[in-house]
C-alpha cells in the first residue's frame, strides 16, 4: 500500500471548493476545467498563497507544522506568468549554493550556462517560462504546481520540458499537479485528470 | 531693534503681484485663476484666523487650550495623510496606523525638544511649544504620507513578483524589502534634500523670522539647526514606523500578501 504524498481534504478558498484530490509519490494529476473555475486559485491555495480552509498534508504533514515559506520550497507553485526581479537572469533568482544543479537543469531544458550573465529584458516569454521551471526545480520541490507551464512554448521545447517532468518524477519520485487547458497534453504527461467543475453562479 | 511692523494695507500691496497674474490667467484661459485665488483666499483666513487664536492662547497660557490645539493639528495632520492615499485599508486602519505615526513620532520628537533641549518652565508654554510641534509635526506628516502611499503603491504594482518570490520560499521579509527600502527613501527623499541645501540655496522660514525680529543670526542659526534635526527625526521615525505597521498589515501569519485588505 502506498503513502499518500500529498491530500487534499474539502478544500474551500475565496468562495470555491470543496475540492478533495490526492497525489501518490512520482504521480502526476492533471487539472482542467473551464476558464474562472479557480484552478490558478486551486493551485494558490495548496501553496499556503491565499487563506483556505479544510486539510491538506505532505506525507501526512499540515503546513501549519512548519513556516510558510518552509511549506512553498516543498509545495512549489509555478505562475502562467514568470515574474523576475534582478537585473540580470543569474541575479537574485537562483540560490548560490545549487550552482551544478543549476546548470544540469539549464542544458536539460535547452540552454548553454552563459544564459545566467542575459538581461531580464532579452528573454522571450518562452525562454522566461523555460527559465521559471530550472529556478523552481534548483529548489527541490516534493511537489510541483505547474500553471500551463508550455504555454509559451514551441513544439520541441514543450517536449523538452515534459520530458524533465517525467525524468523528476521517476527519479525523485515528486508529485505533480498540472493545470492546462490542452487536454491532449494531460493525457500525455497526466497519470488522472480531476475536471473542476464551473464556478456557481449565485 | 525693532521689527518694523506691516500693515494690513501692506498685506494688500503684497497681494497685487497674485492678483495681476490671476488676471493673465483669467485672459489665457489657464483654468487656474479660481484655484489661485480660492489658495490665496485660503491662506489669508487660515493664517487671520491662527494668529488671534495664537494671541488669545499666548495670553491665557493654559495646559488645556495648548493640547486642545495640539489636537487640532493632529486631527488636520491625519486627515492630510490619509487623503494623499492612493489606496487605504478598508474599516480605517489607514486612519489610525497614521494618528499611531503622528503620535510615535512627531509628538514624541516634540516633547524631546520641548525638555530635553529647550527646557522651557513650564515645558507647555504655548509660544514654544506650539511652532515647535508645528514645524515637527507637518514634515513628520509628510514623511509618513509619502512612506505609506509609496509603499502601498510599490506593493500593489508588484504583487505578482511578490507573490512570486513567496511562491519560491522566500520570507514575506524578504519579498518585501525592495518595496520597503523605495518608500522609506522616498519619504526621506524632501528632509534629505533640505538638510543638504539649508543655509545655502534656502533661508529656513523660522530663522529668518527670528532674525526679521531683531535675534542674533548666530543664535537663531542655533534653533534651526536643533529643528532641522529635530524634523528630519520626526519625518525618518514616522516614515519608517508606519511603513514597518503596514507591511505588517499587508501580510498574516502565514506569510501571504493581504491586498484584499486594502480598498
Amino acid at each position: 500500500m502506498s503513502v499518500e504524498l500529498l491530500s487534499v481534504n474539502a478544500l474551500r478558498y475565496g468562495g470555491l471548493g470543496p475540492v478533495s484530490l490526492t497525489l501518490e509519490p512520482a504521480e502526476c494529476l492533471g487539472v482542467s476545467g473551464p476558464s474562472g473555475c479557480g484552478k490558478t486559485r486551486l493551485l494558490r491555495a495548496i501553496a499556503d498563497l491565499e487563506p483556505w480552509s479544510g486539510a491538506v498534508r505532505l506525507s501526512g504533514v499540515a503546513p501549519n507544522t512548519m513556516d510558510a515559506p518552509g511549506w512553498r520550497c516543498k509545495v512549489m507553485w509555478l505562475p502562467s506568468e514568470s515574474q523576475w526581479w534582478g537585473d540580470t537572469v543569474g541575479l537574485a533568482h537562483f540560490p548560490a549554493h545549487a550552482h551544478d544543479a543549476t546548470l544540469g537543469y539549464l542544458h536539460e531544458l535547452g540552454f548553454e550556462s552563459d544564459v545566467m550573465a542575459w538581461p531580464l529584458s532579452r528573454l522571450s516569454s518562452g525562454e522566461k517560462q523555460r527559465l521559471a521551471l530550472v529556478r523552481a526545480l534548483v529548489r527541490s520541490p516534493q511537489i510541483l504546481l505547474l500553471d500551463e507551464p508550455t504555454a509559451h512554448l514551441d513544439a520541441e521545447n514543450e517536449k523538452r520540458v515534459e520530458a524533465c517532468i517525467a525524468r523528476l518524477r521517476s527519479e525523485k519520485k515528486i508529485g505533480v499537479l498540472w493545470v492546462s487547458h490542452n487536454l491532449e497534453q494531460l493525457d500525455r504527461v497526466a497519470d488522472r485528470v480531476l475536471s473542476l467543475p464551473p464556478k456557481e453562479v449565485a | 531693534m525693532n521689527i518694523i511692523e506691516l500693515s494690513w494695507l501692506d498685506v494688500g500691496l503684497s497681494a497685487i503681484p497674485l492678483g495681476a497674474l490671476a488676471l493673465v490667467f483669467w485672459f489665457l484661459k489657464l483654468r487656474m485663476t479660481r484655484t489661485l485665488v480660492i489658495g490665496a483666499f485660503r491662506t489669508w483666513l487660515q493664517l487671520t484666523l491662527v494668529g488671534f487664536v495664537l494671541k488669545g492662547l499666548f495670553v491665557q497660557a493654559r495646559l488645556e487650550w495648548t493640547l486642545l490645539f495640539a489636537l487640532v493639528m493632529l486631527g488636520v495632520g491625519t486627515y492630510e495623510i490619509v487623503r494623499r492615499q492612493k489606496h487605504c485599508f478598508k474599516g480605517g486602519q489607514t486612519l489610525l496606523v497614521a494618528v499611531f505615526g503622528l503620535m510615535a513620532a512627531g509628538f514624541t520628537v516634540t516633547l524631546y525638544a520641548l525638555l530635553v533641549i529647550v527646557g522651557v518652565k513650564p515645558w507647555w508654554s504655548p509660544q514654544y511649544a506650539i511652532p515647535l510641534l508645528g514645524m515637527i509635526l507637518g514634515n513628520t506628516m509628510t514623511g509618513i504620507a509619502l512612506g505609506m502611499d509609496t509603499f502601498t503603491g510599490a506593493v500593489w504594482k508588484q504583487r505578482a513578483v511578490i507573490e512570486n518570490r513567496l511562491a519560491l520560499g522566500e520570507s514575506m521579509q524578504d519579498a518585501l524589502a525592495d518595496c520597503k527600502r523605495e518608500s522609506i527613501r522616498t519619504a526621506m527623499m524632501p528632509i534629505l534634500n533640505s538638510l543638504a541645501i539649508c543655509g545655502v540655496v534656502s533661508l529656513p522660514g523660522m530663522m529668518t523670522g527670528q532674525i526679521l525680529s531683531g535675534s542674533d543670526p548666530v543664535a537663531a542659526v542655533r534653533y534651526q539647526m536643533m529643528i532641522m534635526y529635530m524634523i528630519a527625526a520626526g519625518a525618518s521615525i514616522g516614515s519608517v514606523l508606519t511603513v514597518h505597521v503596514i507591511s505588517k498589515r499587508l501580510t498574516d501569519a502565514r506569510d501571504r500578501l493581504r491586498l484584499d485588505r486594502l480598498r
